[in-house]
């Protein structure tokens, strides 16, 4: 009986592998893609003939990328992606309308290009921000052939089946909106109430959460269920800290105390170095970057909680376990302000005592104290 | 006639020896977990790990008993009341706690002669259940995040979004501070008042009873 259940084949038909190797990807690596976003979705392997489907049916999204206020950063992260590679499969397989970074046309061309696909796709498309939106100022501060950042994504977010916020600058403001935030910066749920939008932070975004999102929408035609930030669950509804290769160090009490030391050589726990694993929600430590070679901690630096709401401002400073007391100096750490309150309540009080000791005639019932012999 | 009042009734009594117990284990663990100043020797220890767990242990006891408490501030009796601890509600609680102030800044030669606590120590500990709610508050906030979608997740999750995870860690460092400075505020307190009262303050914790002559009262 149980054998029967082990043997449940997991079938994806020779056509659809057919058609994949006809446009350059082998079977292989195209399942190994199928088994990969599965997994990423913490969907059961049952899932995988019926992701392969999807993906064949002929639905390509049309996708419209658009970035603002940001560093590029996380068009890069997608360019680097390799299940299979951005190339072979994301880029070929989603009809990208829109992306400043790789398109081929330029000026005019593009922005009608864009308008083109927004009219033409008119809530079917999926709309891609990158970068967080300045509202100071009427919108001056990041304009896309004249236009402002605000009114173009009011006009294709507002029409596009679902937003996707890649990285945290789209997802919360990020580093654009740390204070004094001087643009005004907000995120694009923010800028764009409006809209559907699901936020993928991180800095820059994890490019298989991406393509998993997008898996998702064309496999079951919804975006994935989303916690009180907006973030899919399947990528963010772990801390780091408990997938953490770490985590063993942290439980038994070994920590790195500075960078280099015998401790970090040893790969130690990098809680004491400030790393921000214990509260911040990601899959880094499972999915990895970059081919699944590596990650902050295990290349020995700490979290710095870039996926977290206004990570920049709550999450700094980034080598201490705690932010910044307010009104105090840069070297003043919540527990050394306290010891110091601690140590001013005991001498004060002593010396109340001291006082109260010498002091006379105060205390009740002194005219009934009888003397002992 | 000296006479003996039965002023702190048991569960007073027993709440206030958890409460303490508890703030002295879960500040030293809480140090601890904010900053492990002890290494562990070997891998196979589990210092951090016990630690926690003790914190957590800990934590729920406190919790129980200051629910016991909060409970009790409704049944129990005049110096347990609710009452007792918002003495500026009252006029005659008003004039007391300015009396003890004034005999706190060495103006007044006197303190007021009360029963149980006396007014400007009753409105502290008003502030203290404060801070120890905020305790309880922040501290589950902090323990659901290993699970989102658990009990205390899903009761204080949304503090962070308010305060943000850091923020609401930091709060729960510095009351754990100000809850420090109290402890030592409080035992010198309660080693002047047995002075100078002479009605047997500090053994009344123990066994509830104080001495005191009626006459005085008055």
């Amino acid at each position: 009986m149980q054998k029967e259940q082990y043997q449940s084949p997991v079938e994806v038909s020779e056509d659809i592998l057919q058609k994949w190797e006809a446009r350059g990807v082998n079977r292989r690596d195209f399942l190994k893609f199928c088994s990969t976003m599965t997994a990423a979705l913490a969907l059961p392997v049952s899932f995988i003939p019926r992701i392969a489907e999807a993906l064949e049916g002929d639905n390509r999204p049309p996708v419209i990328w658009m970035e603002f206020q940001g560093c590029t950063g996380d068009t890069e992260a997608l360019l680097r992606a390799n299940q299979p590679t951005a190339a072979e499969l994301i880029l070929d397989y989603l009809s990208l309308e829109y992306n400043e970074t790789i398109m081929a046309a330029a000026g005019h061309q593009a922005e009608k290009a864009k308008y083109d696909a927004v009219e033409k796709y008119k809530g079917k498309y999926i709309a891609i921000v990158e970068g967080s939106i300045p509202m100071a100022d009427g919108g001056v501060y990041c304009t896309v052939a004249g236009e402002s950042a605000l009114d173009v994504a009011r006009k294709v977010c507002g029409s596009a089946a679902a937003t996707i916020a890649v990285g945290t600058c789209a997802a919360y403001g990020g580093i654009p909106a740390a204070a004094p935030n001087p643009t005004g910066a907000v995120s694009i749920s923010r800028a764009v109430p409006g809209a559907t939008v699901i936020n993928l932070p991180g800095c820059p975004l994890n490019a298989d959460n991406l393509t998993a999102v997008i898996v998702h929408y064309l496999t079951f035609g919804r975006l994935p269920a989303t916690d009180s930030f907006g973030r899919p669950r399947f990528a963010y509804g772990k801390r780091i800290h408990d997938n953490c290769e770490r985590r063993s160090h942290f439980d038994a009490g070994q920590y790195a105390e500075s960078f280099g030391d015998p401790g970090h050589r040893q790969g130690w726990c990098l809680y004491k170095l400030g790393c921000k694993g214990p509260q911040t929600y990601h899959n880094c430590p499972t999915v990895r970057y970059n081919e699944g070679t590596s990650w902050p901690v295990m290349a020995g630096h700490g979290c710095i909680g870039c996926s977290e709401p206004a990570f920049w401002d709550t999450m700094s400073p980034f080598y201490r376990r705690l932010p910044q007391v307010p009104g105090f100096g840069v070297e003043a750490t919540a527990d050394k302000i306290g010891l110091g309150l601690a140590a001013a309540t005991a001498v004060a009080f002593g010396a109340h005592g001291v006082a109260s000791a010498l002091r006379k005639g105060d205390a009740h019932e002194t005219d009934k104290v009888k003397e002992e012999e | 006639m000296l006479e003996i009042r039965y002023v702190w009734e048991w569960p007073v009594r027993i709440t206030h020896w958890i409460n303490a117990l508890c703030i002295v284990v879960l500040a030293v663990t809480g140090i601890y977990i904010g900053n492990p100043f002890l290494l562990a020797p070997s891998p196979d220890a589990f210092v951090m790990g016990w630690v926690r767990f003790i914190h957590y242990v800990f934590a729920y006891l406190f919790t129980v008993s200051m629910v016991a408490r909060i409970i009790w501030l409704f049944i129990g009796n005049q110096h347990a009341s609710w009452k007792a601890f918002v003495p500026w509600a009252f006029s005659k609680g008003r004039e007391n706690m300015w009396g003890t102030f004034k005999y706190y800044t060495f103006i007044e030669k006197k303190v007021p002669y009360v029963v149980g606590h006396n007014a400007l120590a009753a409105a502290a500990y008003s502030l203290v259940f404060a801070l120890f709610l905020v305790q309880i508050v922040t501290g589950f906030a902090l323990y659901g995040q290993y699970q989102p979608g658990s009990f205390w997740d899903v009761i204080f999750g949304p503090l962070f979004g308010l305060f943000s995870s850091p923020g609401v860690r930091l709060t729960h460092h510095v009351v754990t501070w100000l809850l420090i400075g109290f402890a030592i505020h409080h035992i010198y307190s309660a080693w002047l008042m047995d002075i100078k009262e002479k009605n047997g303050t500090l053994s009344s914790i123990f066994s509830g009873y104080k001495f005191m002559n009626p006459e005085d009262l008055k």
